[in-house]
């Protein structure tokens, strides 16, 4: 409703070219390669839906996609067999194919031109129902209700939360003078655009409660932090002081965020009200300090610092204060990024001169490097922790990578049209 | 689904009007619509900087003060000895012209994170304000900001271009 109330106030002054907006151009959608799977893979299956043939196809295909593309299951084939949610399951039949557990449902209309997408989880062993749910849903509506049954067998079957109907943030580069600001689903369909600048535009950050996004744009020739609200576009500069302001963090309660301001000389790390109020500085060193982050529990900042002489991971406070070095390994530690459950850190860390993505258990300071190329940057978790989304080059351009935190698992992200950068994984859905 | 080539038309009518933000300003407004259903994203095209005129002093290709960047070297911060006499000229441009303020942005090569090099050539970008105040700018005609390796002036990826790309330039009002 608000989409189409919006709509018709432009109507006259845009005519239909307003349409052009909605989805970014099929060159610039990202299409996603598997490059790697776990070693056990759940085997199940996802019968065709019964109900309306043509969505059952669309909802039954996202689901698939998801599952396989998650590296954590196996789709057994179901021999094309039409299953409904209503429908008792061949427990011995599906059991002989291999699965371990079976999904069925159906998609129904009703008069107003909504729809209803039903489906039901079996366990093939135990020969019981696992759960189901009923999402009423619209013909464009069709992926996202596949995404939430996606979601919620993901969760069953693995006991965390699913991510595929989470969004991610992420910067085209499509020229020297075109700089555009993405929001994908997680699957990088439905990409809209959020920014189109002729300058740089890097940094974005999710708010906790995925409605806005900070990040730094060059527009005005310096580096200025603002908080993009998406559905209106309703932009606030939250940091412009003399000099460059950069690297905003949310807090976790979405209150506050750290950013870098060098107005004082240097680049130091300051906190903000969300409406850009209240700067207070945190570092004093006279060193670099950059790139903060908080901890899940939002006791502590993150950041990087060459008070030691070389580029390294240390923490302090929220309050600020003395700082404790975190990264030892090497002479280029870079970008931290804590897990959702405050457990693992991922970074990037210079070895034999190329920037490789690594991940720190936080307790015993064990480091795994988790890829072998060269031009990693900009770590961000999936919000259940289970995959590090990163910005890397293949072939001379950007792409995306996902890597799962025990490296079996690879997907790479790419666009035809630019290099694709910057990526930010936005929080659950709710 | 439908796609649509951007209008470049479009651009134009919905840019913004150019002017420095202040913080805790709302800009860059004119959000210019939404898509039907579900979490909606609003495109935002963001204006520009307009170029106004400079003196032919400072563009004369005979003049040296046509010329606006300094080179730094691998991992160093210090504005060398060969760039004493242009850095000295703006200043003395800038103290007998205090109607002028100088935009300095330091530039990184593209090894390494971009927020780290963000930090980076904000030291080098305040290693020439450094110089210019000490030689009489006042700090009120003087800016120093960071592009990091967000604008390599070459493209390229060996030493040659990051040679080029590690540099501080020097812009006058109207350039920035």
């Amino acid at each position: 409703m608000f989409g189409i109330r919006l709509k018709l106030r432009h109507l006259g002054l845009l005519a239909t070219s307003v349409i052009a907006l909605l989805q970014a151009p099929a060159h610039a959608q990202l299409t996603i390669e598997i490059t790697g799977a776990g070693a056990n893979r759940i085997p199940v299956a996802i019968a065709d839906f019964g109900g309306d043939a043509s969505s059952s196809r669309v909802v039954t295909s996202v689901v698939r996609g998801d599952l396989e593309r998650s590296g954590l299951f196996r789709m057994v084939d179901t021999g094309g067999v039409t299953m409904t949610e209503a429908s008792s399951p061949a427990y011995a039949d599906w059991k002989n194919r291999g699965a371990d557990a079976v999904a069925a449902g159906s998609i129904g209309g009703s008069d107003d031109g909504r729809q209803e997408a039903r489906f039901r989880l079996y366990d093939v062993n135990k020969q019981i129902a696992l759960g189901g749910s009923a999402f009423v849903t619209s013909k464009p509506m069709l992926r996202a209700a596949g995404h939430r049954i996606a979601d919620l067998i993901y969760e069953k079957l693995t006991g965390e939360p699913g991510i595929f109907s989470t969004r991610v943030a992420y910067v085209v580069r499509a020229s020297a003078t075109r700089y555009e600001l993405h929001i994908s689903d997680a699957d990088g369909q439905n990409a809209q655009v959020a920014l189109i600048s002729k300058e740089p535009i890097i940094s974005p950050s999710w708010s906790p409660d995925g409605t806005r996004l900070a990040y730094v744009s060059f527009e005005n020739k310096k580096p200025v932090v603002y908080v993009h609200s998406l559905a209106s576009g309703k932009r606030i500069v939250i940091a412009n002081f003399k000099g460059s302001n950069s690297a905003p963090a949310w807090s976790p309660d979405g209150r506050k965020l750290a950013v870098v301001l060098s107005k004082d000389g240097g680049s130091q790390i300051f906190l903000v009200n969300a409406d850009g109020s209240g700067a207070q500085r945190l570092t004093t060193d006279s060193a670099i300090n950059t790139e903060p982050t908080f901890s899940p529990d939002g006791q502590f900042i993150y950041f990087t610092s060459d008070r030691g002489g070389s580029p390294q991971i240390y923490r302090m406070a929220v309050s600020g204060g003395d700082a404790q070095r975190v990264s030892f390994e090497g002479s280029y530690n870079v970008t931290p990024r804590i897990s959702p459950d405050g457990k693992s850190m991922a970074f990037i860390s210079r070895r034999d001169g190329s920037f490789r993505l690594s991940v720190m258990d936080l307790d015993s300071r064990q480091v795994q490097v988790l890829t072998d190329s060269h031009k990693d940057e900009s770590p961000t978790f999936s919000p259940n922790g289970r995959m590090v989304l990163i910005a890397t080059e293949m072939g001379g351009r950007g792409v995306l990578s996902a890597v799962s935190l025990d490296g079996r698992i690879k997907q790479r992200l790419s666009i035809t049209a630019g290099d694709v950068r910057e990526p930010a994984w936005g929080p659950l859905s709710r | 689904m439908k796609q649509f080539v951007f209008p470049a038309a479009l651009v134009l009518m919905v840019a913004a009007c150019s002017s420095t933000p202040k913080s805790g300003d709302e800009t860059g407004g004119a959000p210019v619509e939404s898509r039907g259903g579900g979490a909606g994203v609003t495109t935002v095209t963001t204006g520009g900087v307009d170029s106004r005129g400079l003196p032919a002093v400072l563009t004369d290709p005979k003049s040296i003060l046509s010329k606006r960047s300094v080179y730094f070297d691998y991992d160093n911060y210090e504005v060398k000895a060969e760039y004493k006499e242009l850095v000295t000229a703006h200043a003395k441009f800038l103290t007998e012209n205090r109607q002028f303020k100088m935009l300095i942005q330091g530039n990184t090569d593209e090894r390494g994170s971009r927020e780290y090099n963000l930090a980076l050539g904000q030291k080098r970008a305040d290693a020439i304000k450094k110089m210019l105040s000490l030689l009489g700018v006042r700090d009120d005609q003087l800016e120093s900001v960071s592009l990091g390796k967000e604008k390599p002036k070459n493209d390229g990826h060996n030493e040659a271009a990051w040679a080029e790309n590690r540099r501080g330039d020097m812009l006058y009002n109207g350039e920035f």
